[in-house]
């Protein structure tokens, strides 16, 4: 017979229970909570190593400095945004499938495209292959201005060549009539970005200045050590200006070979990418009177938010903001502002919320950015030109040009290129 | 193609003096690395593809020196005894355990320092390019000459790579050093047989091609971006070099490096969108008609 007997709480089968209550309060009950603060994940791909690491680093801080300021505010009811970078080392096969995996392997609801501009280019079709939710960071025109590449989940969040080559267009054909500069050679890198950038210079130079004739064009490879050689080239041929779009080691190894051949006194330097912490603070003997397009300074556009912004940067990452850090801060923003619209995660439901979205923003114009519907890339961006000086505030005046001229002249280059 | 501004260049002696200077400086910095890939070669017979890495710790060397002596010199030695000391740990510790080994071996060790030493120098200095600065001595207007422009701090390169080739090349024809390093590249049983410890001499070997690769990322820092990865150009070139001067010859890399640097100089010219492919369009004729390059000894 078995004898029937109360069980006797241990001191075992009560650490048992305690255990087990436990392990239920953590995997158990607040099962709800916890998928409600699942991160909503953001996929980045970016070049992370070799000599464009800074693309890297600045962007991804440019990002999380949006997504930690939506996350300390409480995220999407408790769910904070978690951005995962991706190193696609610069290579355009990488980057894509690095893309693909965010999105089908971790969960990725979007992707922010920090990469280079032959890599958006891959990127933007499996972007159309799988409808994701991405934003380009790269500054080639045709990418989302020709309708045969544009697709509607895609967006660009950075400058486009086009905007930049108005605004250096107008700026340097007015010093061009002023001063008679009519002989121009060009000096670009020798790949998408280059030579969009170097083309679009000179068609919309020739817009403001009819006499410009451009009587030489060099073509060094991107990331070459050495521009000896089109730096002697450019001495023969003699011209009265020249228009480089050069960017990061390859412009300060630019601007220092230069010098050593006195290059700046002998002609007027139009160089794009100058007015940007990365090259300002590094260029050791930094020539007065180089003339620069706005990538990203303090003090351009002149207002205390952008200040405020920067400042608040530098504090936090211990390092100046790049070109790229507004960049994808700004696409950072557009998804966090399009989540808090639409109360949802839902990719589909963002892309629809980011088309046509003004965002505050410290680094328009008038104070906001907005995406334009009709080909999902920013425009109202502050760009200027100026002139460099040696020390901070590096380049002080910078010349602002009006959105309404950008626009039209944009139309014109999109009907000559038949994108409308 | 710009065949009529070539030939306009080479009948005006401005231009000629300005692209002629401007060869031999691309040139004579090439020449430091290659010179160091072909001894390398030549002695040992490993293809050593992290010497581009090499050139890229010279330059970090040299820029640390420079910060804290704000010293050139100092800075430039610095950089290749540097490198130098490194090359010897490199050799010990890595490079002498795939002697013999099938050049995938080699040229995976070699790939896997060249990724190392890439996340090493972002760890160490920063992920953001570096920029030297133009020593105060060196921050003059060019010389003009004959019409032509000649940089001073291109003019002082030039020279100091003249001696230090100079000095390379007295070192292995006219020294017992160089001697054993030549005997260890035909035969080194019989200079191991004759009681030399040729894991020294290979040790050696691997200091002074670090040693000249630290000297060339120093002496070319203040005009160079210094960055994680600058060393991979410079190393493709210098192979080039190294088939075209012939493996294993100073003097072959010293023309190789010259030949390349004009090539290169008044290229850009003639052939402005072309310049890279004479480059290779020469190698591939040196290696038609004399396959062992210029300076080499058939096998």
């Amino acid at each position: 017979m078995t004898k029937l007997t109360r069980p006797k709480s241990t001191r075992r089968t009560i650490l048992k229970g305690a255990g087990a209550a436990i392990a239920t309060g953590v995997a158990g009950f607040p099962f709800i909570s916890r998928a409600q603060n699942n991160p909503i994940k953001i996929g980045m791909v970016t070049i992370a190593s070799g000599r464009v690491a800074m693309l890297g680093s600045s962007s991804a801080n440019g990002a999380n400095f949006e997504f930690e300021k939506f996350n300390a505010a409480g995220g999407l009811g408790g769910r904070p945004i978690e951005l995962i970078v991706r190193d696609s080392k610069g290579k355009p096969e990488e980057s894509a499938r690095l893309a693909r995996e965010l999105v089908n392997s971790d969960g990725c609801i979007g992707i922010l495209d920090a990469d280079s501009s032959a890599a958006a280019f891959a990127i933007q079709e499996v972007a159309r292959d799988l409808g994701m939710l991405t934003i380009h960071m790269g500054e080639t025109s045709s990418l989302t201005a020709d309708p045969k590449i544009r697709t509607p989940s895609a967006f660009r969040s950075a400058r486009q060549s086009i905007h930049d080559s108005v605004a250096a267009g107008a700026y340097a054909g007015k010093l061009a009539k002023e001063k008679g500069l009519n002989k121009w050679m060009g000096c670009s890198p020798d790949y998408a970005y280059g030579r969009d950038s170097n083309a679009l210079f000179f068609e919309l130079l020739k817009h403001f200045h009819k006499d410009a004739e451009v009587i030489g064009e060099s073509w060094p490879k991107l990331f070459q050590a050495d521009y000896t050689e089109q730096l002697t080239k450019i001495l023969q041929a003699k011209p009265q200006a020249i228009y480089t779009c050069h960017w990061g080691g390859d412009l300060t190894a630019f601007i220092d070979q230069s010098n050593i051949y006195n290059l700046f006194a002998q002609m007027q330097v139009f160089a794009i990418n100058v007015a940007d912490y990365a090259i300002v603070t590094a260029v050791k003997n930094l020539p007065k009177g180089i003339h620069s397009g706005s990538r990203y300074l303090a003090t351009f556009p002149k207002t205390d938010a952008n200040a405020k912004w920067s400042a608040d940067y530098r504090a936090r990452f211990k390092e100046y903001p790049l070109n790229w850090s507004w960049e994808n801060a700004t696409a950072a923003k557009f998804i966090t502002e399009a989540i808090k619209k639409t109360n949802s995660a839902d990719p589909k439901q963002l892309i629809q919320a980011i088309t046509g979205m003004t965002i505050e923003s410290p680094f328009g114009v008038n104070g906001t950015i907005t995406m334009r519907a009709e080909d999902n890339t920013i425009v109202d961006y502050a760009t200027g030109w100026g002139q460099t000086i040696s020390a901070d505030p590096f380049v002080p005046d910078v010349a602002s040009v009006d959105w309404k001229l950008i626009n039209e002249l944009e139309i014109d280059w999109k009907k000559r290129n038949k994108y409308l | 193609m710009d065949l009529a501004a070539l030939a306009s260049c080479l009948t005006a002696t401005s231009c000629l003096v300005t692209q002629t200077t401007s060869g031999f400086i691309i040139g004579m910095l090439l020449f430091l690395v290659a010179a160091g890939v072909s001894l390398i070669f030549g002695v040992l017979k490993v293809v050593n593809f992290a010497h581009g890495s090499f050139y890229m710790l010279g330059a970090y060397f040299a820029y640390t020196a420079y910060v804290l002596t704000g010293n050139y010199f100092v800075a430039v030695v610095a950089g290749g005894v540097g490198v130098g000391i490194f090359g010897y740990l490199f050799e010990r510790v890595l490079v002498s355990r795939v002697y013999g080994s099938a050049v995938l071996m080699q040229l995976l060790v070699c790939y896997g320092v060249i990724l190392i030493l890439d996340d090493v120098v972002k760890i160490v200095w920063g992920a953001e390019f570096k920029s030297f600065g133009m020593p105060d001595m060196f921050q003059q207007l060019p010389i003009l000459f004959a019409g032509g422009v000649v940089p001073v701090f291109y003019l002082f390169l030039i020279i100091v790579t003249l001696i230090i080739a100079g000095l390379l090349g007295l070192l292995i024809t006219k020294t017992r050093y160089g001697k054993i390093v030549r005997a260890a590249a035909v035969n080194p049983s019989m200079v191991s047989a004759l009681g030399i410890n040729t894991g020294l001499v290979y040790g050696s070997v691997f200091v002074l091609g670090g040693l000249l690769a630290g000297l060339a990322g120093g002496l070319a820092a203040p005009v160079r971006s210094l960055t994680a990865g600058m060393g991979l150009s410079v190393v493709v070139e210098s192979f080039i070099v190294t088939v075209i001067g012939g493996m294993g010859s100073v003097a072959g890399a010293l023309a190789g490096s010259l030949l390349i640097g004009l090539v290169r100089s008044f290229g850009s010219i003639g052939f402005p969108l072309f310049t890279e492919g004479l480059m290779f369009l020469l190698m591939a004729v040196v290696l038609v008609v004399k396959p062992s390059g210029l300076f080499g000894r058939e096998a």
